[in-house]
């Protein structure tokens, strides 16, 4: 769980061996490492996400993947043989690309049909598998169509089918969303899901945003420049972030210093704090309790004695419609962020600015981080 | 890259070495050869030169070739005074003709980016029609204004400026002239190109700091354009110093240029090793401005990404 | 850059194009002047178009000059636009610096140099000099330049084109021909009419490198101007901008459709 290092993965579990097996794979560009022995295992039949800022070298990953890019050192294993050394257009896997880069000679149909073409199927197979594919993807009559009469979307769609009409082991997709506006996104993540649902394809996303990670896929591995942070499903990586960085990349959290006691508790400047759970750090170890804003109850009074309270002031509320995100000034000078829902119809806060409040969370809430 | 197949390097190898092949053959081989027959010896023989090189002689008869090699016509060509002057002239000539098209390629070149979006295709397709007629007619068109009984000088008695015709032809003016027309494309469509892809911003940015529209141009634009400007000027400046057409056409015979020169040894004089040196001679000088152009050219097509 | 053009741009502009224009309108006019003398405007004459069409060794040499055009075109599109894949796609290479100042130095260097060179290499070799061999030195010379032409639309293209067809299946070189070359096509038609043109107009190394029976058209058109001005030259002249006009025209209105999509596309992705 929260261990930190390298190969920061659940342990590969006893079932089918994983589809697609990164062995110590590195990429340099010249003096610049954009991945670095990195290790990774990604299941058959899964949506798996690669998350991380912009030059975190998931792209990267991605194009060794797909092999438009040689590992300077590693193996990458695809159903256990090594796919290293074979060209890009003999690997079973195939790629939607950011830019979607469709053929502008080609119609919509002589786009989704390229690929079987190459691998010479039967003509009538290739139009009967084209309908299919139009089908799946909602395009239905568009087939004639030319390229630049279709819209953002319908272009994206038209790319799917491109790449899923082969049925490749693994489909790849480079930041497909980032040229949609928030609500075609927002329908197209679940379009996505519904449809590697249906297939049973793995599919392996790259994207830089955090709440598509974690809406779209069933594992998530996070990176940072080149290295693996952390490997889980995306409850698991909110939850249980296992380091400073991650649970900062994830989500809003606040992060409070101490030093882990004897007994359990953490010894910081705000007080001592009770947390339940293990962690791997020991009696004595600097550590960091991370909590998540929604989990912090925002109280008049001071509760009772089962939870750990801080006093503050209200600095500033943040409206969101759904959500109201306070930051409270404590004792230290520190700020600490609370969200709550806006339960009132009436858009009423139960709190003000400059109020005196308390704030509180059960012991089990926190997580407890060493690095 | 590791793992790759070998396919990828010897496909790549291929095409490279259709146009290699080509180009040694057809472009260094003959170099070495013109090289070659700048060393050897006027002959009253067909070719009209000697020694002949002789495949089949053998080492020997390669010996005995090299000792036959003289620095004859390089010792003609810096001690007699005509191939001085006329590559002072070609200089002279070059410099400041480029000169000229770049102070009239400038503000032509500044005034078509300038202009609105949807004429600049227009106006640019004028400026590059002429230069797909011959050039030969261009020229022409020259010589038919301003011979003795052309249009120019009709014009100026009509207007009453002369009285007597004036002798326009057969002069550097009019080399000049011909030059200038000829060349003015090859100036401005760098220029155009690098004045094109300024940034809007930088001139609006220049403004709101203060800068009036014409110091703006000498601060800004200028600097920015020069690595255009200079593509234009060396693209017109190195073939212009060897010009033959043009100065035959409308020059004089006072003073030849190097092309002449080279021309009427070789065609006149039926003397190949002089016009072999010639040619190696103008070479060299301009190997210089070459390389520097191709480094301009190999900078720009790059930073273009 | 276009934020207004001032007078003065407005007048640099017009004073340009009027002097570029200026001669040849005149030569179109003359061409069908009566009279022999370009002062005197002896009316409205197809005189000198008649002469023309009589006289054979003009027709022979334009049609010398067209063949040679268009081989050496040919030849030259192939060969420059495999040193413009070469240049941007092969990276780094030994002796890439010497191969690429092999390509670029015919575009600058004086056209004596390379006639006479190219002379001499026929000489060393016992070649028969005539129409082979001024297709030869065309193809060297213009080669360069559609090479310029290849390699800036080469830098530009969208790479992931090439990486998509691949990912489906598409072996690399039959992506480069079924998926580049079409969509540069444009480019390399460029590139064969600039080197079209240059070929029919070039007077200096076909000079050097022609023999007997090859006269071509500028070679003509340059022996009977050393000898004072002919009408009839007017009148071939006028032809052959009507015919470079007619062509630019009618290439421009293909690019201009396939401009016209391609803005359409770049509007539709906005969408």
């Amino acid at each position: 769980m929260a261990d930190g290092g390298q190969a920061a993965q659940e342990p590969v579990s006893i079932e089918k061996p994983p589809l697609v097996r990164f062995e110590a794979v590195t990429k340099r560009f010249g003096s610049v490492v954009a991945v670095e022995t990195l290790s990774l295992d990604i299941k058959h039949g899964e949506f798996f996400a690669l998350l991380g800022p912009s030059g975190c070298g998931k792209t990267t990953l991605l194009r060794t993947l797909a092999g438009f890019e040689a590992p300077t050192e590693g193996r990458i294993l695809l159903d256990g043989e090594d796919i290293v050394p074979v060209q890009p257009h003999r690997r079973p896997v195939n790629m939607m690309f950011q830019s979607y880069a469709l053929f502008p000679h080609l119609s919509v149909e002589g786009n989704i049909g390229f690929g079987l073409r190459q691998e010479n199927v039967a003509r009538a197979e290739i139009a009967d598998r084209i309908a299919e594919m139009l089908v799946l993807v909602r395009l239905q009559g568009f087939g004639g169509r030319r390229i630049d009469q279709l819209s953002g979307g319908q272009r994206q769609r038209v790319a799917l089918a491109r790449a899923l009409i082969k049925r490749p082991r693994v489909l790849l997709l480079d930041e497909p969303l980032a040229a949609l506006d928030k609500q075609l996104r927002a329908e197209t993540q679940f379009e996505l899901m519904e449809l590697q649902r249906k297939l049973g394809t793995t599919f392996v996303i790259v994207t830089h945003d955090q709440e598509e990670a974690m809406i779209i896929a069933d594992r998530i591995a996070v990176m940072d420049r080149g290295r693996l942070m952390q490997v889980a499903a995306p409850a698991e990586i909110y939850e249980r972030p296992n380091s400073r960085w991650v649970a900062g990349f994830i989500g809003e959290t606040t992060m409070i210093e101490g030093r882990l006691g004897p007994d359990s508790n953490i010894e910081s400047v705000l007080g001592c704090m009770r947390v339940a759970g293990s962690s791997n750090a020991r009696s004595g170890d600097k550590v960091w309790l991370a909590l998540r804003p929604e989990k912090i109850s925002m109280t008049a009074e001071r509760p009772n004695e089962g939870l750990n309270a801080v006093a503050g002031t209200v600095s500033e509320i943040g409206y969101r419609g759904d959500m109201s995100v306070y930051k409270i000034l404590l004792s230290d000078r520190s700020v600490m962020k609370v969200a709550l829902t806006n339960v009132s119809a009436r858009g009423e806060t139960p709190f003000s600015l400059h109020d005196l409040i308390w704030l509180s969370w059960p012991p089990e809430v926190g997580v407890v981080l060493t690095e | 890259m590791r793992g790759e197949p070998q396919g990828r390097k010897w496909s790549g190898r291929a095409v490279v070495l259709l146009p290699c092949v080509w180009l040694v053959v057809f472009f260094l081989t003959p170099f070495v050869i013109v090289l070659k027959i700048s060393l050897s010896q006027t002959a009253l023989a067909q070719p009209p030169y000697s020694p002949v090189f002789d495949l089949s002689a053998g080492w020997a008869g390669f010996l005995d070739f090299a000792r036959q090699l003289s620095l004859e016509s390089f010792r003609l060509l810096f001690t007699d005074l005509i191939y001085l002057l006329s590559y002072l002239k070609s200089l002279q000539v070059a410099a400041i003709s480029t000169l000229i098209l770049v102070l009239v390629g400038y503000p032509f070149a500044y005034g078509i980016a300038r202009a609105p979006r949807g004429w600049q295709p227009l106006l640019v397709m004028a400026l590059v029609l002429p230069f797909w007629t011959s050039f030969l007619i261009r020229v022409y068109a020259w010589i038919n204004i301003l011979q003795r009984d052309g249009l120019l000088n009709d014009v100026l008695m009509r207007l009453h400026i002369v009285d007597v015709p004036l002798i326009w032809l057969s002069s550097d003016t009019a080399i000049y002239i011909g030059i200038v027309y000829s060349y003015l494309p090859f100036m401005v469509l760098p220029l155009y190109a690098a004045l094109e892809k300024m940034d809007e911003s930088l001139l609006e940015a220049a403004a709101d700091l203060g800068c009036p529209r014409w110091k703006t141009f000498w601060l800004v634009v200028v600097p920015l354009s020069l690595p255009g400007a200079a593509a234009g000027a060396l693209l017109c400046f190195i073939p212009i110093v060897g010009e033959f057409v043009i100065p035959d056409l409308l020059g004089g015979s006072e003073t030849l240029m190097i092309g002449q020169t080279l021309w009427t040894e070789f065609f006149a004089n039926r003397d190949w090793p002089v016009a072999s040196a010639i040619a190696v001679t103008l070479l060299a000088l301009l190997l210089v401005p070459m390389l520097f152009y191709e480094r301009l050219q190999q900078r720009s097509l790059e930073g273009g990404r | 850059m276009r934020r207004g053009a001032s007078l003065f741009n407005i007048v640099s502009v017009a004073i340009g194009l009027a002097f570029l224009y200026l001669p040849i309108s005149i030569l179109v006019i003359y061409s069908f002047n009566a009279s022999r003398l370009v002062t005197v405007w002896g009316g409205w004459s197809l005189t000198w178009y008649r002469e023309l069409l009589n006289d054979t060794a003009i027709l022979q040499a334009a049609w010398i000059s067209l063949r040679v055009a268009a081989l050496s075109a040919t030849a030259a599109t192939i060969l420059g636009t495999l040193a413009a894949v070469a240049l941007v796609r092969l990276g780094s290479f030994r002796g890439r610096l010497l191969f690429s100042g092999m390509v670029y130095a015919p575009l600058v260097m004086p056209e004596v140099i390379t006639g006479l060179s190219l002379l001499l290499l026929f000489v060393a070799f016992n070649v028969d000099r005539g129409f082979w061999t001024i297709a030869i030195a065309h193809t060297t010379l213009t080669m360069c330049f559609v090479t310029v032409i290849v390699q800036s639309r080469l830098i530009g293209f969208d790479r992931s084109l090439e990486e998509a067809a691949m990912d489906l299946g598409c072996p690399p070189l039959k992506t480069f021909l079924t998926i580049t070359l079409p969509l540069i096509a444009p480019a390399i038609a460029a590139g064969w009419m600039l080197a079209f043109t240059l070929s029919l107009d070039d007077l200096v190394i076909a000079s050097f490198t022609t023999g007997p029976g090859a006269t071509t058209l500028p070679i003509r058109i340059y022996s009977e101007v050393r000898l004072g001005v002919k009408p009839e030259i007017n009148a071939v002249c006028t032809i052959m901008i009507a015919i470079v006009a007619a062509g630019t025209v009618v290439a421009s209105l293909i690019t201009k459709g396939g401009a016209a999509r391609r803005q359409r596309e770049a509007l539709g992705a906005q969408v």
